[in-house]
């Protein structure tokens, strides 16, 4: 089944045309992978299952992106979409207010109230996200005062805590450490079963470790989309090559 | 010979900056120092008389005026001013022309002497609307010249936000609305806080804008259009007279601790209601 099905997406930034005429179909259940160079328009895709460019002022899209047979461009409510299509970014942004505010701030927005609700949700969350053990004792403290990678851990839990069926994630431990790195590549592989994960990333041997398919981006085109291994085994176009063992500019 | 042609200039460089340092904090000191001395001796009870007479020259009704004036003041002010910044920063489309507009007009009316409001509101409270002399007059002459005050600092204070905050709320489906009253303002709080303390500074600071519009009335009344002076202003009659300046010293020592008060408060419900570290 596919979780995403995106057909003829043009988007224009003002006049500059940051994604060509993509046709991709994202299979439910998997971790799908999007590489590619520097401005290539990853993150611009990814943000445009989510209607995070709606924030964006001059920016157009045409074509249809569809969420289980949904159009979320056409009478779609965005805030409800955000809810099923949860996002992670490269920074983490834990909001300056406590772990458990973090995590039922979305609950909340979408008019759940009740206390012992809440804290269902809150430590389903969290366990989910492989980060209840380091923050059981702590969660009435301000989710600034955790490291790099568990705030990283928290804005997972924070996503999951709108029980989304999808999850995007730009470059999600691009500002961690290698160990840190480690914990959100295993806890990716444990979420793999219950949503459709893609996950934008410049590491090669991330993308080759955790996801299922890979597709590849150069200048606003997808060039290539298949399952990782092949991609990274016998990839069909030259260009996909010359970036995945690293002869591209 | 060059590095201790270097370390001279240093040293010099260094006293200087130590002696302007010197200079600025006895400038205070010795003018807290110069009223402290003046007015402590007439610091006595009979200042703190409910009611004021030519005999015990009270500061009591004045100093209730004062807090009267610059809760109207900033009750009017703040709700508009951090409103519009709001609209301006978060709602308002990059590039507009009318956004442009109100910057342009803040910026200028933060510039201008203080004398010009009151003569503003003499005209237009005092005489147009006929509100006449009134603490009402006077706290709406107040609030239009912090106006301008307390728009840029919130402006700033919601500039400096940082933007993934307001992605990763949007992110979760929270609107516009939501983010902004419990991701943004809650972040901009001190910042805004800081605006508000200025406000104050210049609300009980403030003489020349009030004299036309408050008046001098040294008794306090509850009714807003009842005229009033503040304490700035008090001093001010008092030195004017020429028959009291002792007690106009004693009034600037409490003016002084108030202003200190208010600052101090504010600066502790700054700290509850906005962002623990
Ligand atoms: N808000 C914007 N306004 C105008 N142009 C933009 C905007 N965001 C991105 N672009 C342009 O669109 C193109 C694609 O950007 P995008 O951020 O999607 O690249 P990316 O593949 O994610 O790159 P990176 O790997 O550096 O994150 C780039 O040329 C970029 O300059
Ligand atoms: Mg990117």
């Amino acid at each position: 089944m596919n979780c995403f099905e995106i057909k003829n997406l043009d988007l224009f930034y003002g006049g500059f045309q940051a994604l060509k005429k993509i046709n991709m179909e994202i299979e439910a259940g998997m971790i799908s992978a999007f590489i590619g160079p520097s401005g290539c328009g990853k993150s611009t895709l990814l943000k445009t299952l989510n209607r995070m460019n709606d924030i964006i002022e001059g920016c157009k899209i045409t074509g249809s992106v569809r969420l289980y047979g949904e159009d979320i461009y056409n009478g779609a409510d965005v805030n409800l979409l955000r809810k099923r299509v949860g996002m992670v970014f490269q920074k983490p942004n834990p909001f300056p207010m406590s772990v458990y505010d973090n995590i039922a701030f979305g609950p909340r927005t979408h008019g759940i109230k009740a206390r012992c609700e809440l804290d269902a949700v809150v430590e389903n969350s969290l366990r989910n996200a492989a980060i209840w053990d380091e923050v059981k004792d702590r969660l009435k403290k301000s989710a600034l005062g955790l490291s790099g990678g568990q705030q990283q851990r928290l804005c997972i839990a924070r996503a999951l805590a709108g029980s989304p069926e999808a999850l995007l994630l730009d470059e999600p431990t691009s500002a961690l450490d290698p160990i840190s790195t480690g914990k959100i590549e295993e806890l990716l592989l444990t979420l793999r079963e219950k949503y459709s994960i893609i996950i934008v990333t410049h590491n090669m041997q991330q993308a080759a470790r955790i996801s299922d398919s890979t597709a590849f981006f150069l200048h606003g085109e997808v060039i290539e989309k298949s399952d990782t291994k092949t991609i990274f085994a016998r990839p069909a176009d030259k260009r996909t090559e010359d970036y995945i063992t690293g002869r591209f500019g | 010979m060059r590095k201790a042609k270097l370390k001279l200039s240093e040293r010099i460089l260094r006293a200087l900056t130590w002696a302007a340092a010197f200079l600025t904090a006895s400038v205070l000191v010795f003018i807290v120092g110069f009223i402290f001395i003046k007015g402590l001796p007439y610091l006595k009870p009979s200042l703190f008389a409910w009611n004021y007479n030519s005999e015990n020259v009270s500061l009591m009704p004045a100093l209730i005026s004062t807090v009267y004036m610059t809760f109207l003041s900033l009750l009017a002010a703040v709700p508009l001013g951090v409103f519009s910044a709001i609209f301006l920063t978060e709602y308002s489309k990059r590039g507009n022309k009318f956004v442009a507009l109100v910057r342009v007009t803040a910026e200028t009316l933060s510039g201008i002497p203080s004398i010009v409001y009151g003569l503003f509101g003499m005209l237009f409270f005092v005489n147009f609307l006929k509100w006449r002399y009134s603490v009402l007059a006077g706290a709406f002459t107040l609030s239009i010249m912090i106006l301008p005050l307390i728009l840029r600092s919130t402006e700033e204070a919601i500039i400096a936000v940082p933007d993934n905050l307001r992605e990763g709320a949007f992110g979760l489906g929270a609107g516009r609305l939501r983010t902004v009253f419990k991701i943004v303002l809650p972040s901009a709080a001190p910042g805004i806080f800081a605006g508000i303390i200025l406000a104050i500074g210049r609300i009980a600071g403030e003489t020349a804008a009030l004299i036309y519009t408050a008046g001098t009335v040294a008794q306090f009344s509850v009714n807003p259009m009842e005229s009033a002076r503040t304490l700035s202003v008090h001093m001010y009659a008092l030195s004017n007279e020429g028959l009291h300046t002792g007690e106009g010293y004693a009034t600037a020592i409490v003016l002084l601790l108030l202003v200190i008060l208010i600052n101090a408060a504010s600066a502790w419900a700054a700290k509850r209601i906005g962002v623990k570290k």
